[in-house]
């Protein structure tokens, strides 16, 4: 069998799989739908939450970023693991007891205010909305690449599967499908590494065999410092980052993704409290699988590309040195590899910086050689090749030469992650509009039934605007993903905490605290990445603080305003600091009376 | 059901002195080891790997003991329920 008919079999196997799953877990009630009835066990709801949390960017295009990035790419691994240690000490257990479906359900009953619960509400949304756009694209884009659909036919084939099990199945039907996804994107990306660890270094395991040696007796990492030395980049190990915006940004990341809705929603679907907390292990668990395996692959991956590419000979005729390896023009093709040769000897002069402003826009002619000319002005380095960090995953498995079934379970692998992630951010969505805004706020008096439907319709406009999204991207995707985790880190994950942590803090602080949480971060973002994100720029961020990393700054003016005001002003009302204390215990009565 | 507030309280003090503790080693692996002392770590090497360990710890280390840490925590906090008597059923 060839590649795609590899690829056609796997993908249809597996979203057969996903649509069998949805018509057994048909949500019946409201519970159903928010919380998949709260008998979710803690093992099966942390394979899903691995699912959730692990989107198309994960799969695709984290080794990508660790290889071009070295330690600085670790900000990523820690961040984005770091923020379960949180979870489960700090949110999961107590959020679960509180019980109730949604986020911005605890802010509004624990503050007491309608409105901090409809900022709650747009916030989720928002974060959501930011989050999803991406993955939709990336469903589209996976389609496009391995199974040469237009990129918009695989985005409607993926809203037509999400529709599906999210709209008739709710967090019901979600749950079982991630479980099952959660399988197919672990095995998928376990097989190409472990294959790629064998081959360059002999272990199997790939979390040891990156600290292995190279035949020749040479440490893996010291070879690759070595010729990122030779090359003029920063030593693979060390990176190039200030020490104090790693610091920043990692835990900008870090509480972000405690502070992410999609994420804490999650712990809502358990049976209990001790539920909860395990629950959490399990998912951080089933995460660290991909998330300690990826920088493996970023250095396998680093390794190949530099030594298959650098100094070689594009087309075969251009004197002695050995041509490029075939992926590189199958890559090139798929516009992701460009090569320029400025000072046209006919070989691959790979070096440190961009070798063009920005990304290649191929023009209808080839070069001397036969490569695909780009449009776009060189730069003065010498560097002449550009590459975009998502071939890493993608074409590891056609640099180490492994059978056409492992091309087509990659293809799958990234499907799942992708969809799954959508799913479960439709879902916040939804619930948001069904429960927060109509049940709560606006239309109190809703029946069952009629929240149900409404549910059932939320979902059902989330995906399409979602599809859209992924159809029609804006620009600034890329540059939002900060937005989703600044904006969770300055402005859920205070207002939770301490709603947990403190029976002192009131309405007034906890609103304040977030609004200036959020003004000071949006604020700092839409500046840097939008009005001024030039070159030299950098010099003009306040302590050298980057866009991604101010969610920290933001998390700590939020808590330090919130204190202060809330020192000002009286105390919330006895029930709510009632609640608060039986938040704190798994077995107090309240939630049972 | 008079002695219920003073045991709440009692339990509620020993769960933040567990949560400071393993709070203290979540922020030493990962901020500690993997950030701040990341060039003095780097100048050893794991034994019989290619592994600076400030690197290591950047990008393994610390979420090897998250794991650790979180189910370590679970395994603490399901005793402390029950020498309190707040467990669940």
């Amino acid at each position: 069998m060839s590649v795609r008919e590899w690829t056609y079999a796997i993908v249809v196997v597996s979203f057969a799989l996903y649509i069998g799953i949805a018509i057994w877990a048909k949500a019946k009630t409201t519970k159903d739908f928010y919380v998949a009835g709260a008998d979710v066990s803690p093992l099966a709801n942390g394979m899903a939450t691995a699912a959730d949390w692990m989107s198309a960017a994960s799969f695709l295009g984290m080794a990508g970023i660790i290889a071009f990035a070295g330690y600085d790419g670790s900000v990523y691994l820690m961040g984005w693991t770091g923020g379960y240690v949180l979870l489960a000490l700090l949110l999961a257990p107590y959020l679960r007891k509180f019980g109730k479906f949604t986020v911005p359900d605890f802010i509004g009953d624990r503050y007491y205010s309608q409105s901090a619960r409809i900022v709650a509400v747009f916030c989720a949304i928002f974060v959501s909305f930011t989050y999803v756009a991406g993955q939709m694209r990336g469903v589209g884009i996976v389609f496009s690449r391995f199974l040469e659909v237009p990129v918009t036919t695989g985005v409607l084939i993926g809203m037509a599967i999400v529709f599906f099990y999210a709209v008739l199945g709710g967090m019901k039907g979600i749950t079982y499908t991630q479980v099952a996804q959660y399988c197919v994107l672990i095995f998928a990306y376990l097989v190409p590494a472990i294959f790629i660890s064998i081959m360059i270094t002999g272990n199997p395991i790939p979390q040891l065999g990156f600290g292995g040696q190279v035949a020749g007796g040479e440490w893996l990492l010291d070879k690759l410092d070595g010729l990122h030395q030779e090359l003029g980049f920063a030593a693979y190990t060390e990176g190039s980052k200030a020490m104090l915006d790693v610091f920043c940004i990692t835990a900008a990341l870090m509480v972000g993704t405690a502070g992410l809705p999609h994420v804490i929603i999650r712990f809502y679907t358990v049976p209990k409290v001790r539920d909860a907390r395990i629950s959490v292990g399990w998912a951080l668990l089933f995460i660290s699988i991909l998330y300690t395996t990826a920088p493996a692959v970023a250095v396998f991956a680093r390794t190949n590309l530099i030594q298959e590419v650098e100094g070689r000979a594009y087309s075969a005729e251009a004197g002695t040195a050995e041509p490029v390896p075939a992926w590189f023009k199958t890559w090139e093709g798929t516009d992701l590899i460009a090569w320029r040769d400025k000072n046209n000897d006919g070989l691959v002069q790979y070096r440190a910086g961009a070798p063009f402003a920005g990304k290649p826009s191929f023009v209808e002619a080839t070069g001397d050689h036969g490569e695909r000319l780009v449009a776009n002005e060189k730069t003065d380095n010498e560097n002449e090749l550009y590459v975009d960090r998502d071939i890493m995953v993608l074409a590891n498995p056609e640099i180490a030469q492994l059978p056409a079934w492992v091309i087509g379970l990659v293809a799958a692998g990234a499907l799942a992650a992708a969809l799954s992630t959508a799913a479960g951010l439709l879902l916040v969505v939804s619930s948001a509009i069904s429960h927060d805004l109509l049940k709560r706020a606006l239309r109190p008096d809703i029946t069952e039934k009629g929240e149900l439907r409404a549910a059932r319709i939320s979902a059902a406009v989330a995906v399409t605007v979602a599809g859209v999204l992924g159809i029609y991207p804006p620009d600034y995707v890329a540059a939002v993903v900060a937005f989703a985790f600044g904006l969770a880190a300055s402005s859920f994950f205070p207002a939770i905490i301490m709603g947990i942590f403190s029976r002192r803090m009131n309405r007034q602080g906890a609103i304040t605290g977030m609004v200036c949480g959020i003004i000071f971060t949006a604020s700092y973002i839409i500046y840097f990445k939008f009005m001024d994100s030039g070159p030299g720029s950098q010099d003009r961020w306040w302590w050298g603080i980057s866009p991604e990393g101010i969610g920290a700054v933001g998390m700590v003016l939020n808590f330090a305003v919130a204190l202060t005001i809330s020192k000002l002003t009286p105390p919330p009302p006895q029930a709510v600091q009632d609640m608060v204390d039986s938040i704190r215990v798994p077995s107090a009565s309240r939630t049972e009376a | 059901m008079s002695h219920e507030p003073q045991a709440h309280t009692d339990y509620w003090r020993a769960n933040l002195r567990i949560l400071a503790g393993l709070l203290a080693l979540w922020f030493t692996v990962s901020f500690g080891f993997g950030i701040l002392l990341v060039e003095p770590l780097n100048s050893i090497r794991i034994p019989g790997t290619g592994f600076k360990l400030g690197f290591w710890f950047a990008q393994q280390g610390s979420i090897y003991a998250f794991v650790l840490i979180i189910f370590y925590y679970v395994r603490r906090m399901n005793r402390l329920d029950r020498e309190h008597g707040v467990q669940e059923d």
